[in-house]
């Protein structure tokens, strides 16, 4: 592998001064970095010439995405302002009319609740406890190649096998919250109270994401030139110090970065948690809103529900995309 | 590190011992808990001392989930996905980078913005592509026109159906179908010398041989990075399985996670469960911790 790697790797720890500009840009510009690079000119000088080659090289992508991203993206648009008739005969044009059904419905704000609370609170957690853990790693005392490796290991977890052992470790009547309610009786039973159950799948979702966290702080942070650590410790800044006032601001790009991810990842990577651990319940108390899509179009039939509260799905993650690429590439710059 | 700070020093330690606890003891949990028999999984607290039940239990659950064709069914599913998308990325990314036609930059567009929306928010209606794949161009024959014009020519009604339920192509085709892979090959096809490539065409090297003998051989850590994602990825999807297999016999393993849950009536028989999950659970982890480097590598080169 001679030419260069893609980025560095946490093995490389500050060893490749290039490595800086690359891992840092690349986090701090996010996805962007690839978009801006294709307008701007940065074509090769040597290319080929056979345009059906290059043409017939490409068909497969763009028939896989066409059949299976935009032509489903194109249907749920349709069937979100359409309604089946009854007995077959094709789809009746209702406009707005699933859209105002779904608002009027108190269940949906009830699910756009639940969803938002889930979100910001797993994302909170799971960023706070891999960041505090990413800056005490990056000091690397004794133990750091340990931890270095076992703190990405809760990524590789399918999430319906931790929402399977958190069910577990969390039930009431047995493993660990058992031993708590013998002590305070009644204290914890997420089968039974909403709060309790909110909670459990927190934990779970927050628990998975500090191994994804940990591994872009932890680039980040190796990333930032060495130099400036030092100087800033001969100019007499503790290590507390340094952390707050060199090594935070310039996380604050990765930190965006993973702000999106964690939040697009809780609406939609959340199912097999919900599905395992609560199935929605208590009454409804966990009833995110890909869990809800789920449930009326697959258990319900009710594809034009489905539709149209996938369409809002879909504009809430675009929503937050989009606030990556345009909000935060323009007011977060450290150079 | 630059001075010493020993008081400081002891923090860091018990806060990162402390997160090394936390992030293993879930796994610690299920393992101890799957060695238990029925009646000392439910004891409270649970002994944390291991049990001797483990292959009595694992039996069990590989036999409640029937776990043997599952896992099969899995490691072809993700392993299809691995390779799918290694190959189509790499191809498109080559057709993107090295090659000049019209409609390249609005490609390029179109393959992007599939980042944008995961097949979860669209998951409704890409089941109904999967369950007649040519339905599309049913549509857009039926819409241009052109099945009426055929049907009046020649009396021959078109209708294209190709069914993809329980299928592994209808598993692995609609995770293909996005953007990952494609510009962490753009990115790194980018920053080869242009020098290579005429080199190659001097020496009289087609596209294809160029691509086949300098680009292939220069991406294989790409491409290992790239697989072990994928193959991770799709091993611990969940909703898109349950979905496209409704005949049991083709589902996966993580699937088979719901049949595990302990019933509401009688002692929950958690230690199968534990075992199940810990079956099910130790491929993906066995994957990451050999392939760590590519992986973390991988993973912050895509950025997902």
């Amino acid at each position: 592998m001679a030419v260069s790697q893609p980025t560095t790797a946490l093995d490389d720890p500050r060893r490749l001064p290039g490595v800086v500009g690359r891992v840092g840009r690349a986090l701090r510009r996010g996805r962007a970095t690839r978009a801006d690079s294709a307008t701007r000119a940065t074509e090769k000088r040597a290319f080929f010439t056979s345009r059906s080659l290059g043409w017939a090289l490409i068909t497969p992508q763009l028939l896989l995405i066409f059949t299976f991203f935009y032509w489903p993206a194109g249907e749920a648009l349709y069937w979100a302002f359409t309604l089946e008739r009854p007995w077959g005969g094709g789809n009746e044009w209702v406009g707005f009319g699933n859209f105002a059904a779904m608002v009027g419905d108190p269940v949906y704000w009830n699910s756009i609740w639940r969803s938002l609370v889930f979100a910001l609170s797993s994302t909170g957690l799971g960023m706070a406890i891999a960041l505090l853990l990413a800056l005490l790693t990056d000091r690397q005392l004794r133990g750091y190649r340990i931890y270095r490796s076992v703190l990405v290991w809760p990524y590789a977890i399918a999430a319906p096998a931790l929402g399977m052992a958190f069910r577990f470790i969390l039930a009431p009547e047995a493993g660990f919250m058992a031993f708590v309610n013998n002590i305070w009786p009644g204290l914890w039973n997420p089968a039974l109270d909403g709060l309790d159950a909110m909670i459990a799948i927190v934990t779970a979702f927050a628990w998975k994401n500090i191994g994804y966290n940990f591994i872009f702080f932890l680039a980040a942070l190796q990333a930032i030139p060495r130099s400036l650590i030092e100087a800033a410790a001969m100019d007499g800044a503790g290590v507390v110090r340094r952390m707050r006032d060199i090594q935070l601001p310039l996380l604050t790009p990765t930190l965006f970065f993973l702000l999106v991810i964690n939040l697009t990842d809780s609406f939609t990577d959340s199912f097999g948690i919900v599905d395992i651990m609560t199935q929605g319940g208590p009454a409804r108390a966990t009833d995110l809103m890909v869990y809800k899509i789920y449930f009326d179009g697959f258990k319900g039939l009710d594809y034009s529900g489905a539709a149209a509260q996938s369409i809002v799905l879909m504009l809430m993650v675009m929503v937050l995309t989009f606030a990556q690429f345009r909000f935060v590439e323009r007011r977060i710059h450290y150079k | 590190m630059v001075e010493r700070t020993p008081l400081f020093d002891i923090f860091t330690q018990i806060v990162l011992f402390l997160g090394l606890v936390s992030a293993l003891m879930p796994f610690a949990i299920v393992v101890i808990a799957a060695t238990h028999d029925l009646r000392t999984v439910n004891e409270v607290p649970m002994p944390l001392v291991p049990g001797h039940d483990f292959l009595k239990n694992a039996a069990e659950a590989w036999q409640r989930a029937d776990l043997g064709p599952k896992i099969v069914n899995s490691v072809i599913f993700a392993a299809g996905v691995a390779l799918g998308k290694v190959c189509i990325a790499a191809l498109s990314a080559f057709s993107l980078v090295y090659f000049r036609y019209r409609g390249r930059v609005i490609i390029f567009w179109l393959i992007f913005v599939t980042l944008m929306l995961p097949l979860e928010v669209r998951i409704v209606p890409t089941y109904a592509v999967a369950a007649n794949v040519l339905s599309p161009y049913q549509t857009l024959l039926d819409l241009m026109g052109v099945s009426w014009l055929i049907e009046q020519v020649t009396g021959y009604r078109i209708a294209l159906q190709w069914g993809l339920l329980n299928t592994y192509t209808g598993l692995i085709l609609p995770l293909i179908a996005t953007a990952t892979g494609t510009f962490l090959y753009r990115q790194f096809f980018m920053t080869i010398p242009d020098e290579l490539a005429e080199a190659a065409k001097m020496d009289g090297a087609g596209a294809l041989r160029f691509f086949r003998d300098i680009l292939v051989p220069l991406s294989r850590t790409n491409m290992a990075a790239l697989g072990t994602i994928m193959f991770v990825w799709a091993w611990n999807q969940y909703l898109w399985p349950l979905l496209v297999t409704t005949d049991s016999a083709h589902g996966t393993a993580v699937m088979e996670l719901r049949e595990l849950i302990p019933g509401a009536f009688g002692i929950p028989d958690w230690n199968v469960a534990m075992a199940g999950t810990l079956v099910i659970m130790v491929p993906p982890l066995v994957v990451v911790i050999l392939m760590q480097r590519w992986f973390v590598r991988g993973l912050i080169a895509t950025e997902k």
